[in-house]
């Protein structure tokens, strides 16, 4: 009889936290396989000595050296350092200026050409002008990454707060708000999840400006080590580099993407 | 017998494509303080329209609306405002939600939380008083809208097809809620729905409005006694004035001449 009665038990059972569970750790197994079956077909070009691709083992007792003499945090630390002051310069100007071009239409009017303008540019191109304006310090690459996270992070912004639905609006006013505890109350947490997008986008954008921008002009980062290491065919460093920006860009992606979870988990998910 | 709400001559006319097209022509309407009324009619009749300008969010291109006297400026917490589609604050609970009225009004913490626990126990909502909208049901979250309204204890409720999205089961119940409470403290109620059924068994008066241009065709009166009970529900004299505001509704001819 059990036998029976087990299995029509388990079909009306709705999803429980136990089977959810169980579907994640089945995906994170699936993802492990993968990642192990990558680095073997890794290791066998590498044997079999394809282009003189360097192996796991020769990328990651490279990697060990270059975190032993401390080369890999001083790169990281630079990199690191130019992302978020040019990520939280931009983003901190992108939200009052998305809402800004939201909210009243005569600085939609006066910024819009501008935003669009520039975002048809990739702030890579704007590389040799900003080094021309801003000599070759920190100024030049801060910069470039302050608009890459800029543009992608004010069209969210903007575009939030246009969304926000008008029965919202209309509840709040005929319970007596004002249009700023309007803003402040309802156009602000609505849109939360736009930006919170935009923001993702942001740092995407910015991390791959910032290497990019090592690349041309600086003594440390991450860009820089690969650069430097091209010059002397040095295949393990330039590996150690990109894994490392892969896993970090990777990191950062998932922090932001579970502060959305906790900040916009109100959202009716259809 | 004194007026809450007055519409004289009222005119809306919306631009479109060079000609304007007339929403609602010369609609003359007043409304008792603490009576219950009902509008019905097809849809473009520019019920919601009507509503809208009792609410202060819609004006009149000509016309007065006019509320205890004086003419509608904008939206003001004398005036609750339930909408079709619940307009809850999705990121608030619902405490937070039926709160947020209370809060504008100024209301010190303990007094908000009093009326808060009031208004949510009034339309049974005890048990869900810390859950997001997301998790609560059609019905539900209609309830909590009430409840929000309600709170910060308006003199008029201008509902807008307020259970338009709710299966006919939990429309029922709803309607008796509602009635329940509206009987158990008076205020005045203007209701627009397009299901006839709900707009005689809750009204003392019934305004049918006809189309193109938006006007009112008929005004029915329900003579029947409150509290509304099923039996009355089940009444042929329920019937037979459901069917009169149907056929109103249903068969209104042509549009009069102009006067």
């Amino acid at each position: 009889m059990a036998v029976i009665t087990t299995p029509r038990k388990r079909a009306t059972r709705p999803r429980t936290r136990r089977t959810e569970r169980r579907g994640q750790v089945r995906s994170l197994v699936l993802n492990a396989i993968a990642l192990a079956a990558g680095v073997a077909v890794w290791a066998v070009l590498a044997a079999l000595n394809v282009e003189s691709l360097p192996g796991p083992l020769a990328v990651a007792q490279k990697a060990g050296d270059l975190i032993a003499d401390g080369t890999l945090a001083d790169d990281l630390l630079a990199s690191l350092r130019r992302v978020f002051t040019g990520f939280a310069l931009g983003t901190a100007l992108a939200i009052p200026v998305g809402f800004l071009m939201g909210w009243y239409p005569t600085a939609r009017g006066l910024l819009e050409p501008y935003v669009q303008f520039f975002r048809t540019i990739p702030p890579l191109a704007l590389i040799p002008l900003a080094i021309v304006l801003m000599g070759i310090g920190e100024t030049p690459k801060v910069f470039v990454i302050f608009l890459a996270a800029f543009l992608s992070c004010v069209v969210a912004a903007f575009q939030g707060v246009v969304d926000v639905d008008r029965t919202l609006i209309n509840a709040a006013r005929v319970l007596g708000a004002s249009d700023r505890v309007i803003f402040l109350k309802v156009v602000i947490p609505a849109s939360t999840p736009f930006i919170l997008v935009g923001m993702r986008i942001g740092l995407g954008a910015a991390w791959a400006t910032v290497v990019a921008a090592e690349l041309i002009a600086a003594q440390e980062g991450l860009g820089f080590r690969m650069q430097h290491a091209q010059t002397y065919y040095d295949l393990d460093t330039i590996f150690v580099g990109l894994i490392t920006i892969g896993v970090l860009g990777l990191v950062m992606d998932r922090l932001l993407l579970l502060a959305e979870r906790r900040l916009t988990g109100w959202q009716e998910r259809r | 017998m004194t007026e809450k709400i007055s519409f004289r001559d009222v005119v809306k006319t919306f631009p479109m494509k060079g000609t304007d097209f007339t929403a609602l022509n010369g609609v003359s309407l007043d409304i008792a303080d603490r009576e219950f009324v009902t509008v019905v009619g097809p849809s473009g009749c520019g019920k919601s329209t009507l509503l809208n300008m009792a609410a202060g969010l819609a004006e009149p291109t000509s016309g007065d609306v006019l509320v205890d006297g004086s003419p509608v400026t904008g939206p003001g917490p004398d005036r609750g405002v339930i909408f079709q589609q619940y307009a809850l604050f999705p990121w608030l609970t619902v405490r937070q939600n039926v709160e947020f009225g209370l809060r504008l009004a100024g209301l010190a913490a303990d007094e908000r939380r009093k009326r808060a626990e009031h208004a949510i126990e009034l339309v049974d909502l005890t048990d869900f008083a810390d859950a997001l909208p997301k998790t609560l049901s059609g019905g539900m979250k209609q309830r909590c809208a009430i409840a929000r309204a309600y709170a910060v204890n308006p003199q008029v409720l201008l509902m807008d097809e307020p259970f338009g999205a709710l299966d006919a089961l939990t429309r029922v119940q709803l309607q008796d809620q509602l009635l329940d409470t509206w009987s158990q403290d008076k205020r005045t109620v203007m209701f627009i729905t397009h299901d006839v059924d709900e707009a005689v068994y809750l009204a003392s008066r019934v305004v049918v409005m006809a189309a193109r241009p938006g006007r009112i065709h008929r005004i029915v009166d329900v003579d029947l006694p409150y509290p509304r009970t099923e039996e009355i529900r089940l009444s042929p004299e329920f019937g037979r004035i459901r069917n009169e505001v149907w056929h109103s509704v249903y068969h209104q001819g042509t549009a009069p001449a102009a006067a």
